[in-house]
């Protein structure tokens, strides 16, 4: 092995060498991790953008929106309104005054800001933080080894990840605007500019997720091969830390579900640029809508899951250490991870019960659908009975872990509901859905996230962030999260649809205009909460109080290793004792035992 | 919760509506019970100065308890559901003989809706298209041919507790029968372009004699 040779190479490393084509798979996952931040304001921005127009339909815009004298008799009165004059006057077609003029914002500009919120907080933020960011930092060092077992493949990953995202920012400014197909881009909707009028946007949008899905490739095969063979010595499979055996079957996913939604995006390319009919049926024949929508589910199903397993591995981490207990039932909450994955990939087809599919398969699915809640219920159990007779500490990352926790709960029950063909009936594609997938996917990926930053950051930068800042986050997004989603549920029942810009348009709907302003102010709470956790973070990384080795006596690998982590990880690779989670053993001084620490007494693990 | 949920005017909608209430209360039993024990441990567990945590791995019969129990529940749950939703999607367990059948077929941004006419025969002279609006009478079968002329549409009627989507060049049976007359608005719920907000048609449920009359007005004898 090349043990030392790396340890000697990091002092002759350019600026740019080290922090901008790094092979480091730490500064990797660094870069993913302001990546994913950087992304996650534009998404969130345009979430706020649509949010307004539900609550105040064809009302400008707060701060740029003309005022109510300019838009009926011209007079211009505030600083936005002198903008809007001069964009009127101006000669060229300026992109506000086709999208939203008067800041008023336009249905197909409407249609475009939820498809390219959706996208880019699944492929742009989520996966790049939980997958990018947490599996390139944690991997290697959890494991016991120096690096991942391809850096150029790694970096690789990242600048392909780049590319994608500069694509897909450049489709906004293309005439005709960007994708607004919704984030699923039914065909025929997607697959012929004259339904919607989007012509080159929509074709970014599938080459930039073609790049991304090359990106996600080359990242999965890196992490699965260095999983299986770096391994340091003693770490068996079944002494990984559960955040890695969730990367490590997240990765397996990626590999195997991402071709798949390449190949659906090849074909949308070949119907939108070289007149074939994949998706679309003609008189002649030709292709088939459904086709669209079984290839992007059978990719999207296991997406979800790729979107909340790392999520179930950080909040067990976060959970064990912080009640200073062992993983209750550590063996079953890796194969309710094995069979989460597995089952993943068959149950695609609810996603599709109203679509025209046979009815017989809805109930085929619906029996398939049912069953994932009984590996979500074991973990949840776990998670309980990790607690159990515990000595918890409500740090900041265990109130993050707390939050996963409860909102997986809400999120998974609410599952339920969809997951029956005769209630879907009536939910489909109203925003019960829009709450649930966000009780998944915010309430629990994102706090995962919040939480997974702010436990591991004294490793990846040496400081603490600041605890005060960090509870004010939490507090404001919790409370705001829930204002924000738990009402869509309520709107949900009332049949409200999704991706309507508005409501108000319907008689059925009127009841809900209150609502639907309450929603939009907690989403501006919510929204603006998340600045004080960016502020934190870049602050902390130059001013953070100065952290030690293992702050949070923790028994993972990771705090074995020099604090801030050097080129190459450990002096001397560690060698494995025993189990990730041995906490308060009997007989032992301290109520943690390091994976690494020589046995002096009898072993403990079950291994 | 479902308080919020519109009156119910279809026959199959009370079993809709008695599977949407049952769930409610199971899940919400379940919400409660874990969210309860989730502040008990966070009480009673909390961390207090010379305390040690319990060194426990875990329960091979907790864990094959609560996989069991879970498992028999949502096995009974998707028994209970199969024959309701056969009932209303499977075109082989609709009611026989309907007595109307209307064709809807969605497009930017219309609901066109095609009636036979006398002869029962779409495609003759005697058809009638409508646009937005339906008209079928109180208490009878109605089947509907839907269908759409560009994009995926989706017949949404609230009321009636259904919805189906609506796709080209392809011809999807559904039925209903309403039990209360009025007129009720009738979304599409699938995204299909920039005007699909404020898609909207119209189902008029008429009285038996309001509907014959109708019906003369329309093909007088």
């Amino acid at each position: 092995m090349h043990d030392n040779e790396h340890a000697s190479h990091h002092h002759e490393e350019s600026f740019i060498s080290k922090y901008i084509f790094s092979l480091d798979h730490k500064t990797i996952g660094k870069q993913f991790l302001i990546y994913g931040l950087i992304m996650f304001f534009l998404g969130g921005g345009l979430a706020l953008l649509f949010r307004w127009q539900l609550a105040y339909p064809e009302k400008p815009l707060p701060i740029i929106g003309a005022s109510q004298q300019y838009m009926d008799e011209g007079e211009v009165v505030t600083g936005a309104d002198r903008m809007w004059e001069r964009i009127y006057e101006s000669e060229k077609e300026e992109w506000l005054e086709v999208n939203m003029p008067n800041g008023v914002v336009e249905p197909a500009f409407y249609n475009m800001l939820f498809t390219m919120h959706a996208t880019i907080m699944v492929f742009f933020v989520v996966v790049p933080i939980l997958v990018g960011a947490f599996g390139n930092f944690l991997i290697p060092l959890m494991i016991g080894t120096r690096d991942m077992a391809f850096p150029v493949l790694n970096m690789l990953s990242f600048w392909l990840a780049v590319v994608a995202a500069i694509v897909m920012t450049v489709g906004f400014f293309v005439p005709g605007g960007h994708a607004a197909a919704g984030w699923t881009g039914y065909a025929p909707l997607s697959s012929d500019a004259q339904w919607t009028g989007v012509d080159w946007g929509q074709n970014l949008w599938a080459i930039s997720l073609l790049i991304q899905g090359f990106s996600s490739l080359v990242g999965s095969i890196n992490y699965i091969t260095t999983i299986i063979n770096m391994r340091a010595p003693g770490m068996t499979f079944f002494r990984l830390p559960l955040v890695v055996w969730s990367l490590f079957i997240v990765a397996i996913l990626l590999l195997l579900a991402f071709p798949v939604l390449s190949s659906a995006l090849a074909l949308l390319i070949f119907d939108r640029l070289a007149g074939t009919t994949f998706f679309t049926a003609t008189a002649e024949g030709g292709g088939d809508p459904l086709l669209w929508q079984h290839l992007f589910w059978f990719f999207g199903h296991p997406e979800v899951y790729i979107l909340i397993l790392p999520g179930m591995g950080i909040a067990s981490e976060l959970i064990a250490v912080f009640s200073r207990k062992p993983i209750f039932g550590y063996r079953s909450m890796v194969y309710a991870m094995i069979s989460i994955a597995f089952l993943g990939w068959i149950v695609w087809g609810h996603h599709m019960f109203q679509s025209g599919m046979r009815p017989g398969l809805g109930s085929v699915f619906m029996t398939t659908t049912m069953l994932i809640a009984v590996p979500s219920a074991i973990k949840t159990f776990n998670w309980l009975g990790t607690m159990f007779r515990g000595a918890i500490k409500f740090t900041t990352p265990m109130l993050h872990g707390i939050a996963f926790v409860s909102m997986f709960v809400i999120g998974g029950l609410s599952g339920i509901y969809m997951a029956n063909t005769p209630v879907d009936i009536f939910i489909h594609d109203t925003y019960y859905i829009v709450a649930h997938i966000h009780y998944v996917v915010f309430g629990g990926s994102l706090f995962a996230i919040f939480g997974g930053i702010i436990f591991w950051f004294p490793k990846m930068y040496g400081r603490y962030m600041n605890d005060v800042l960090s509870k004010i986050h939490f507090w404001l997004t919790f409370v705001a999260f829930n204002c924000t989603f738990f009402p869509m549920h309520i709107l949900g029942v009332g049949g409200h649809m999704r991706r309507i810009s508005n409501p108000m348009q319907y008689e059925f709907l009127q009841g809900f205009e209150g609502m639907n302003i309450f929603i939009t102010m907690s989403a501006f709470t919510l929204g603006f909460a998340q600045l004080i956790l960016v502020f934190n973070f870049f602050w902390s990384i130059y001013r953070g109080k100065v952290a030690e080795q293992n702050p949070w006596q923790v028994t993972t690998l990771e705090w074995e290793a020099p604090t801030p982590v050097p080129h190459g990880n450990f002096g001397q690779i560690p060698t494995v004792y025993r189990g990730p989670y041995e906490y308060s053993v009997p007989g032992e001084e301290h109520d943690w035992t390091p994976q690494a620490q020589p046995e002096h007494a009898p072993a403990t693990s079950g291994d | 919760m479902l308080q919020w949920l519109p009156e119910n005017v279809s026959t199959f909608g009370q079993s809709v509506d008695s599977l949407f209430y049952g769930i409610y209360y199971l899940t919400l039993v379940v919400f409660i019970l874990v969210m309860g024990t989730l502040i008990v441990f966070l009480i009673k567990y909390r961390h207090q100065e010379g305390k040690r945590a319990d060194y426990i791995e875990g329960s091979t019969t907790l864990e094959i308890t609560w996989t069991a129990a879970t498992t028999v529940i949502v096995f009974g749950l998707a028994m209970l559901s199969y024959p309701q939703w056969n009932n209303i999607k499977s075109p082989t367990q609709f009611p026989e003989n309907p007595d109307v059948v209307v064709q809807v077929s969605g497009k930017q941004f219309n609901w066109d809706m095609t009636y036979p006419g006398p002869d029962n025969e779409f495609g003759t002279d005697d058809d009638l298209d409508l646009e937005n609006e339906l008209h079928v009478p109180i208490n009878a079968v109605v089947h509907i041919r839907l269908t759409a002329e560009d994009v995926i549409h989706s017949f949404f009627v609230p009321q009636l507790r259904l919805k189906q989507d609506a796709l080209p060049n392809r011809f999807i049976d559904v039925w209903f029968e309403a039990t209360k007359a009025g007129r009720y608005e009738i979304p599409c719920a699938e995204l299909c372009g920039f005007g699909h907000s404020g898609m909207l048609g119209y189902l008029n449920v008429h009285t038996q004699d309001d509907y014959d009359a109708w019906v003369q007005e329309r093909w007088p004898q």
